[in-house]
């Protein structure tokens, strides 16, 4: 009507969603913890997406990480220790309309967890997964966990940490049908964001790796690589992040990495020397799980019954079998 | 005239030999491992019931997938009990036993599943087997079943099969089915009408030399063999659908409306999960095999907080591992339906093997105070229904439903009447309308307990599940007054579900000497040996729970109409026979705990751990005893 384009009339329900709406109750995390700039890059992307708040579920684990749903206004589920993972595909598997997101800390993911981070890589399920990797055991007060570097000393390795760190990119890219595998830190927000939002937008499991500073017990712990950054290898290509102009000028070790080269990720991913950032590996064309599993029937009643008539005519006992009675009697000579 | 004609199937066929008339007989066919022995079995017990006969079937699986032949741990079969009158159990000695070769035949005997004195068929090619000290074993087995008077009757099937084909080994489990035809009295028609139905798809030319050979047997057994039985059919009006406890439980799924099962393979609830994979896609459904107990569980809770109620089978070790979950699932007060196919325990206990030993761990197993809904089906076709009852409890009260099954279930073949299918059972679509302002997440009635689930997708029912503690809002909340509140509310729900439920009826007398009590698969069994010593004037009755928690009203004053009270379980219990037990030290089978507890009733209890069924016979002798 009018020469007027039904597209440009925003409908009145419709209404722009703003940071506000995706923010739920203040967040209890230590002043300094870096989980804040997690959920702030979160929040930020979903109003950038205008993600229906209904429509999203913020599944966790246990620990300081896992109480990221609470501090959304979306849906929630703060379940067990390690089994965010299975629960976030259990949701996802017969909902493909809801946007699910997994956030576990370091012990969730690589400790407990460790089963299932391996078999949801490899199902492959649309997911986005945000290991907040603080490398120590947090709520629980100080003990290693699996990332711990060797040496470190908490409260069960007063000693100092037996063992080297557990290297969970060199791991998942090791992973039967990987398909999406990101580093970043969260004080660097830019790259943070972009990380998640590439992430939302695959075609599949998206784990990402974020480095994050737990101010009260590993305050030090990332402190060399906030201090030079010449630490960090800024991975850019133009279908990874590509670092803004001010970045660009702070951040000068770089390296063009095709996401799509999974050999020289996993090299990336296995230099002790310098931390990678950025998306190291994409492969948008791994069958989904929730894609080869789904049925080509309708779950409908009607189905249901004939199915069960089906099973219920093949075990069953006719009534009138005696038409097959019919035939030459045994012992009456054939 | 269908009547008409299943009289005449059973009446023996036109032979000279006169027939016994049975009420009922017991059949066991055992062979090595891939002889067929248990093909034999589904396919004789399939043609008794066709004609007419109540049947209930057992599988005799070993342990291993290709144990090591003629051993008698290896031994595969099945067990047939076919009678005049409704079977509901596997029954007592079988009265006509099958051998392949003498260890798998001893197998059985060890384990006293043979009736002193039977019928023996075995199979004669061993005796002169090039091998000397294998023509030396069944010899002596030989003697041995001489000595102790069972009427043996040896039987060349190996020279007798390889008239047909060349690998008699994979043949004569047709010629027994033929000489069951004959000894039985039955339809060759019936067999030939089977060999086609199993071979005529996949393996057309096997049609003939099968029906070869089972002709060849019943012809065997009519020069040779000097006895005839005949069964009378008991005469059923309605159709019949023929199952065993697993099968059943993945129509019960099918039925129910879920669409999402996940598992991970356990001994012996696997099959289910198996037969499930097969339908389930017809319906829209599927079946995760995760990477682990635990994982199943969380992938089935997940799907089930989406909104698709789900359903996670398991035994008594998987249920072990799922504990954290069913904790979670009573306290995020989440939907879901825990399948347990018991088998013997403790640990990895007795994989293959019935056992009633994880009611307690079901209804108390989870740390802290966790109420949930347990139940026990007691027949095959329980299996199918308590599914779409536990799916309906389950989305009703927002809580973890255990249905306990056993690996007599399992295996067991039974048939029931066929259900009569009702859109009533399906689950209804999921709730995506908007959320009320100002309606919590945990609206708890201050009655009841229930509130209304809010499901991902609702707009305006946007909060975060958790398994800490938590207040209407589903907001974390450590104070104390609010934890004694979360809890009353979630044990306040299973007292409004207690309300609907009906007392159990008695069977029998409604007082007297003697009730036992029962739960889960021993139902048939325990009412035999009640009917039979009734018989004889025994003033005994029996109940048979199906609620285990919570259980019905109506329970004491039932228990109190009689001098004594007992349970009868497959599950441990000490006896007083042992020096050191008494009243201070004696443990209780799992039942006899819980009616002790809440009842105040000295109740008594028989159980033991064999891993195998109660038989009827022993329950009888047992209360014969009592009550001498």
């Amino acid at each position: 009507m009018f020469g007027l384009s039904k597209q440009c009339v925003l409908e009145l329900n419709e209404e722009y969603k703003t940071l506000e709406d995706y923010q739920g109750r203040i967040s209890r995390w230590c002043p300094g913890c870096g989980d804040n700039g997690i959920l702030t890059a979160t929040q930020r992307l979903c109003r950038d997406e205008q993600l229906p708040p209904e429509k999203c579920v913020f599944v966790s684990g246990i620990g300081c990480a896992a109480r990221f749903p609470h501090y959304m206004s979306t849906y929630g589920f703060h379940g067990l220790h390690g089994r965010a993972l299975p629960t976030a595909q259990g949701v996802k598997i017969r909902r493909p309309d809801l946007h699910v997101f997994v956030n576990m800390g370091d012990g969730d993911c690589c400790s407990i967890g460790t089963a299932h981070w391996i078999h949801t890589v490899r199902t492959n399920m649309k997911l986005v997964a945000m290991m907040h990797d603080n490398n120590i055991y947090g709520l629980t007060k100080n003990q290693a966990s699996p990332t711990s570097p060797l040496g470190m000393k908490t409260n069960t390795t007063p000693q100092g940490a037996y063992l080297k760190a557990m290297n969970p990119l060199t791991v998942t890219l090791g992973i039967t049908n990987v398909s999406f595998v990101a580093q970043v830190v969260e004080w660097l927000p830019e790259v943070l964001y972009e990380a998640i939002r590439q992430a939302f937008h695959h075609n599949g499991f998206a784990f990402i790796r974020i480095l994050q500073r737990c101010p009260h017990f590993t305050p030090d712990a990332f402190s060399g690589l906030l201090s030079d950054p010449k630490k960090l290898l800024m991975l850019q290509h133009e279908d990874g992040i590509q670092l803004s102009e001010t970045m660009s000028r702070l951040y000068k070790t770089t390296e063009q990495h095709d996401p799509a080269d999974i050999n020289r990720a996993r090299e990336l991913a296995d230099r002790d020397d310098i931390v990678p950032i950025g998306i190291l590996y994409r492969n948008e064309n791994i069958p989904r799980y929730e894609q080869v599993t789904k049925s080509t029937h309708k779950s409908t009643w009607e189905q249901r019954e004939n199915v069960l008539n089906g099973a219920f005519d093949k075990f069953g006992i006719d009534a009138d079998f005696a038409s097959a009675n019919e035939g030459t009697r045994a012992g009456d000579g054939e | 005239m269908a009547g008409e004609m299943k009289q005449q199937t059973a009446r023996s066929a036109s032979s000279g030999k006169r027939a016994t008339l049975l009420e009922e007989h017991i059949i066991e066919i055992v062979s090595d491992s891939g002889e067929g022995a248990q093909t034999a079995g589904q396919m004789f017990g399939t043609i008794l019931a066709k004609s007419g006969n109540s049947v209930w079937t057992v599988e005799i699986i070993p342990a291993e997938i290709e144990p090591p032949a003629r051993t008698p741990a290896g031994a595969s079969g099945n067990r047939i009990r076919a009678g005049s009158f409704p079977i509901t159990n596997a029954g007592d000695g079988a009265e006509l036993v099958i051998g392949f070769n003498e260890q798998a035949l001893m197998g059985g005997k060890w384990e006293n599943r043979y009736k002193p004195g039977c019928i023996i068929l075995l199979e004669s090619m061993w005796a002169n087997h090039p091998d000397p000290e294998i023509a030396a074993a069944y010899s002596g087995v030989v003697n041995i079943l001489n000595e102790e008077n069972y009427r043996l009757y040896e039987v060349p099937m190996e020279q007798e099969c390889s008239r047909f084909v060349e690998d008699a080994r994979r043949g004569k489990n047709m010629f027994v089915v033929g000489m069951l035809m004959n000894i039985y009295g039955r339809d060759l028609q019936l067999a030939r009408h089977e060999i086609e139905t199993k071979f005529k798809a996949r393996k057309p030319d096997l049609v003939e030399p099968n029906i070869a050979l089972l002709e060849a047997g019943y012809e065997w057994a009519e020069q040779n063999l000097d006895f005839r039985f005949e069964i009378p059919p008991y005469g059923v009006k309605e159709q019949q659908v023929v199952a065993n406890g697993n099968v059943a439980v993945a129509l019960g799924i099918v039925a129910s409306g879920m669409e999402v099962c996940a598992m991970y393979p356990i001994t012996p609830a696997t099959s289910a999960s198996h037969y499930l994979s097969e339908i389930f896609p017809e319906v829209g459904g599927f079946v995760h095999q995760a990477e682990d107990e635990i994982a199943a569980c969380a992938f089935a809770i997940g799907s089930s907080y989406s909104g698709k109620c789900a359903v996670t089978i398991t035994s008594g070790p998987g249920m072990a591992l799922k504990t954290e979950l069913m904790a979670l699932s009573v306290m995020a007060e989440i939907p879901l339906v825990m399948v347990n196919v018991q088998r013997g325990g403790p640990s990895t206990g007795l994989p293959t093997k019935v056992e009633q030993g994880d009611l307690l761990a079901a209804i108390f197993g989870t740390p802290g105070d966790a109420p949930k809904i347990v139940m026990a089906p007691a027949t095959i076709e329980d299996c199918f229904y308590s599914i779409i009852t536990a799916r309906k409890i389950a989305e009703t009260f927002r809580t973890l439903v255990i249905v306990l099954s056993d690996a007599n279930l399992a295996t067991g073949q039974q048939a029931f009447p066929r259900p009569k299918i009702s859109k009533e059972w399906g689950a209804p679509p999921v709730d995506q309308s908007p959320v009320p302002a100002g309606k919590d997440p945990l609206d708890w009635d201050p009655v009841t307990g229930l509130s209304q689930r809010f499901i991902p997708g609702q707009p305006g029912g946007m909060y975060t599940l958790t398994g800490l503690a938590h207040d209407r809002k589903g907001l974390v909340a450590y104070g104390p007054g609010i934890n004694q509140e979360g809890c009353n509310r979630r044990s306040l729900k299973l007292a409004a579900f207690q309300k609907t439920l009906q007392p159990p009826k008695v069977c029998g007398d409604e007082s007297g000497d003697l009730l036992i009590v029962g739960w889960g698969s021993t139902k048939g069994a325990i009412e035999e040996a009640v009917a039979r010593v009734r018989k004889d004037g025994l003033k005994v009755s029996s109940t048979h729970l199906t609620f285990l928690q919570p259980m019905a009203s109506g329970i004491k004053e039932i228990m109190q109409k009689f001098r004594q009270v007992m349970t009868v379980e497959i599950n441990y219990s000490d006896s007083y026979e042992d020096e050191l037990i008494d009243e201070n030290n004696r443990r209780y089978a799992n039942l006899a705990w819980l009616l002790r507890a809440r009842y105040l009733i000295d109740v008594d209890c028989w159980s033991n751990v064999h891993g195998r069924p109660i038989r009827p016979g022993a329950i009888e002798d047992m209360i014969r005893e009592r009550l001498k």
